[in-house]
């Protein structure tokens, strides 16, 4: 297969343009991290955007930073933490599920990546500022600005947010930024059922504690990382004697739940990153690995539905709202018996994040929609793309 | 159109009964205007259904006879949002007032849109919550109309804005069909709908159910009232505390002409002889704020602050406050008019700004006083003018477009809080090419392809969606004929 590597939006957008007059369905990559999220794609070629990268422009006092869209993670993490500021969406990184990485900048916003402290401080579309992308119809444009106050016409950076390149192609992308906070404790409780767990994170998401991490691990993620019970970790950040008081509280008004106990730096920062990139479920790299978004105190209850019906390990974050589930390799990936529990349960969605490509090209990866949602995202795909050329299928048969 | 208004009400009248449909005269002026009172225009006919089966049916009406239609709240909009149209309906929401459901548990409430923004938060305070998105409006505007307009407020630097806080909507697009966007969940399952609906200006759908996040009230706050003699030396210190990594809860300035309407109406304390007065709100665990209370005044001394006030109780940090919410109603006393404009800059950029306004004042020879969002760099600019005056109003336009202009040549943008509406809708070149506008222009030719709802507003040209249609290739060249091709 063909691959083009464009040297700038210009080029991009002239080989966009040329391929939809062609019609040739296009595959494109920043770091080639996320390849295996999604349905396959039949690209006829490839783009490589790794040229496209380099901060542009980052002024800490401002709270802003732009960079090309395919900038490492890693390289504007390493930038902020000069400054000692973040990317507070906390982007998880597939080194464990996929063994690539954390990917590119335009990668965070193109899969709407975030981490625990999604529960306080939101996801990548909740920091993004404003984008510059070529559409599917090879002409370049922008949307948004510099800053966070910003109304000004309709919300194309957020409408970019994970739609893994099928509406346009971002070339450079202004997130906002915020201050890392100078000390991390983690408050620790043991032995908890999940019911009872997510009962204890959804009590501590409701107290003014500032909570920024909330999870669950059951025994067997738990013990994946070296605990010998079920461990249910609540995230406390800022300056140490803020944190100090608001653990001590916090404790204390878990204390029906069990003694609380306390992980400080770099066990506290180590268990995040654990539970960020899912590591206890997804180092047994044959097992089909599901994300499944609900209602915080409905995450236990889709579980039980689920193990009624099929094995399943799971791990809980967002306080109960985020559900990781890891099954045994099956031709259908239990599509049906996952998506039924979670419309039994609350409703929510569910998508197909890890299976083989055969199983992906078979089994709706991305939630079905009811029928006008799915028109009205298939117009929006028609609107930007209108020769289908942009990773045509990777979200669903029609877009 | 017109000729067929009786048939139009008629048939309103089948799906709305009783006083749902307003057709009198009299009755129709009091939706003449939103809070842009400089225009106004009596729409056709009002509406105001009680049900989502009622909403659906007068959308589809509407489709189906090329009807257009004006969504509004409490119509609270500064920008011309909610502006009729003399041949269109006027769609009122207000009598969706239900707060349909709280859930402690997992920290959402359920309400219609014609609930206001402050009664979310009373509705969950007894429990210590607190719906954070706050725009001054907050007695009045509606939930509604704060999704339609992205609102903000004092504390979004910290809490983010509408958009951030707001998990899912139902909402009713212009043929008549229902749809749930998001829910109780976290993240969109496929295409970020919600997030273009969000700031949408009732463009495209009515919103018929919102369900908002509710956080925990901070356990604290504490606030710093500081006084420069430059507008120089206050954006100094914001640019300081930002960079010492603080996130204050709210950050707001004042100018000497602000700093003293506010001190005539209210009597705060404030002193008139500052330049530029900061109001500095510190939330959270009293252990915290106490220490960022001390790091705040610090940097402010050493900024040259002539006068630093630290709140000693929550009363006195109201009153810190009194002056700078009654700063609106303050200036009304000073001035028979006044035009509120709305703009974000870079934060630094302040005081060039506040220069070009000086100069731009004496060019047109009318006052301007200006609070400003410190925080996150939304300007009010208050550009002070008489309307008995004949091309008074006309010059204090044109000052604000130009405030406007410089604010997006500072690297800024047109408006932070209040909307393009009609307002702006002519400003809008300045910020994007026609390319640009073409691609949200688009996004409303997804949800409506007629362009019946709500037109008019932001964009300054209307394009029928098949204009936007076809690439060109001209004469069978391409551009760039020496780059690699496939």
């Amino acid at each position: 297969m063909n691959t083009v590597c464009p040297r700038d939006a210009a080029e991009l957008a002239a080989c966009v343009a040329e391929a939809g007059a062609q019609r040739m369905p296009l595959g494109v990559t920043g770091l080639a991290t996320k390849t295996g999220l999604g349905r396959p794609v039949k690209a006829a070629a490839h783009l490589d955007l790794s040229a496209f990268n380099g901060v542009t422009f980052y002024e800490p006092q401002e709270l802003v930073l732009s960079a090309l869209a395919a900038t490492r993670i890693e390289t504007i993490e390493r930038l902020l933490a000069e400054y000692d500021q973040e990317l507070a969406f906390e982007p998880m990184s597939f080194a464990a599920i996929y063994g690539t990485g954390a990917g590119t900048l335009g990668g965070c916003l193109m899969a709407n990546l975030s981490g625990p402290r999604r529960i306080k401080a939101g996801a990548a579309r909740d920091h993004i500022l404003g984008v510059k992308a070529v559409s599917g119809r090879g002409e370049i444009f922008k949307a948004g600005g510099r800053v966070v106050k910003n109304v000004t016409g309709y919300d194309l950076s957020r409408g970019l947010a994970g739609s893994f390149g099928t509406l346009a192609i971002v070339t450079e992308v202004t997130f906002k930024v915020l201050p890392r906070a100078p000390s991390t404790v983690t408050l620790v409780l043991q032995d908890l059922a999940p019911q009872r767990a997510i009962s204890a994170l959804c009590s501590a998401m409701g107290a003014p504690a500032d909570v920024s991490g909330a999870a669950h691990l059951p025994l067997f993620a738990a013990r994946a990382l070296g605990f010998d019970h079920a461990i249910t970790a609540l995230r406390l950040e800022g300056i140490p004697p803020s944190v100090t008081e608001r653990f001590d509280r916090l404790a204390a008004r878990l204390v029906d739940f069990g003694r609380a106990e306390r992980f400080e730096t770099p066990d506290s920062a180590v268990l995040w990153r654990a539970i960020r990139d899912v590591i206890p479920l997804a180092t047994e790299a044959q097992r089909i690995i599901w994300k499944i978004s609900v209602a915080p105190t409905n995450g236990p209850k889709v579980v039980e539905a689920v193990q009624r019906e099929i094995f399943a390990e799971c791990l809980f974050d967002w306080s109960g709202g985020l559900v990781w589930l890891a099954i045994e390799p099956c031709a259908d990936a239990a599509e049906k018996v996952i998506r039924r529990a979670v419309a039994q349960n609350g409703g929510g969605h569910a998508t197909l994040l890890r299976a083989p490509a055969d199983v992906r090209a078979r089994v709706p990866v991305f939630q079905p929609q009811p029928p006008v949602l799915a028109e009205l995202a298939r117009r929006l795909k028609h609107e930007f793309d209108p020769y289908g050329i942009l990773e045509p299928g990777r979200m669903a048969a029609e877009v | 159109m017109l000729a067929r208004r009786a048939e139009i009400i008629a048939a309103l009248r089948e799906i709305v009964p009783g006083e749902g449909v307003i057709a009198t005269q009299a009755g129709l002026r009091a939706y003449e205007c939103d809070a842009f009172t400089a225009y106004r225009a009596l729409p056709m006919v009002v509406v105001l259904p009680d049900t989502v089966a009622q909403v659906s049916a007068v959308l589809a009406y509407c489709h189906a006879n090329n009807v257009k239609i004006v969504p509004r709240g409490a119509g609270t909009s500064l920008s011309g949002g909610a502006l009729p149209l003399g041949d269109g309906v006027l769609l009122s929401m207000m009598k969706f007032n239900r707060i349909k459901e709280v859930d402690f548990a997992n920290r959402i409430v359920v309400a219609e849109p014609g609930v206001t923004n402050l009664a979310i938060t009373r509705a969950v305070e007894e429990r210590g919550f607190y719906y954070a998105p706050d725009p001054s409006s907050q007695i009045a505007c509606s939930i509604g109309g704060n999704v339609a307009e992205n609102s903000g407020g004092v504390h979004c630097l910290k809490y983010g804005l509408t958009t951030n806080n707001v998990l899912g909507v139902e909402i009713v697009l212009m043929t008549g069909e229902i749809v749930r966007l998001g829910g109780r969940h976290l993240d969109a399952e496929g295409y970020d709908l919600l997030g273009l609906v969000v700031g949408s200006e009732g463009m495209l759908g009515v919103v018929t159910e919102v369900t908002v996040r509710i956080l925990q009230a901070p356990e604290t706050a504490r606030a710093l009232l500081v006084a420069f003699d430059s507008s120089e030396a206050a954006g100094a210190s914001v640019a300081d505390i930002i960079a010492a990594g603080i996130i204050p809860g709210g950050m707001e300035m004042m100018d000497r002409r602000a700093i003293n309407a506010a001190e005539d109406f209210v009597h705060a304390g404030y002193p008139r002889e500052a330049e530029a007065l900061l109001i500095i709100e510190l939330d959270g665990p009293a252990v915290e704020v106490d220490n960022l209370v001390l790091r705040v005044e610090a940097i402010a001394l050493k900024r040259g602050a002539t006068q630093c006030r630290i709140s000693q109780s929550d009363a006195e940090r109201l009153t810190f406050w009194a002056g700078r919410k009654a700063a609106f109603p303050a200036v009304g006393r000073i001035s028979p008019d006044y035009l509120c404009m709305d703009g974000t800059i870079p934060r630094k950029e302040l005081p060039k700004v506040l220069a070009g306004m000086r100069a731009l004042s004496e060019r047109y020879g009318l006052r301007v006083a200006n609070v400003f969002h410190a925080g996150d760099g939304n300007l009010h600019p208050l550009i002070l003018y008489d309307a008995n005056n004949p091309g008074e109003l006309d010059r204090a336009e044109a000052f604000g477009a130009d405030i406007l202009r410089l604010c997006v040549e500072v690297g800024g943008v047109l408006t932070g809080e209040h909307g393009v509406g009609i307002e702006k809708r002519d400003l809008m070149p300045a910020m994007f090419t026609d390319v640009d506008l073409a691609y949200q222009i688009r996004v409303k030719c997804v949800f409506d392809e007629k362009h019946l709802l709500n037109p008019g507003k932001v964009f300054p040209q209307l394009h029928r969606c098949a204009e936007l249609g076809a690439m060109h290739v001209h004469a069978g060249r391409l551009a760039f004929p020496e780059i690699p091709r496939f």
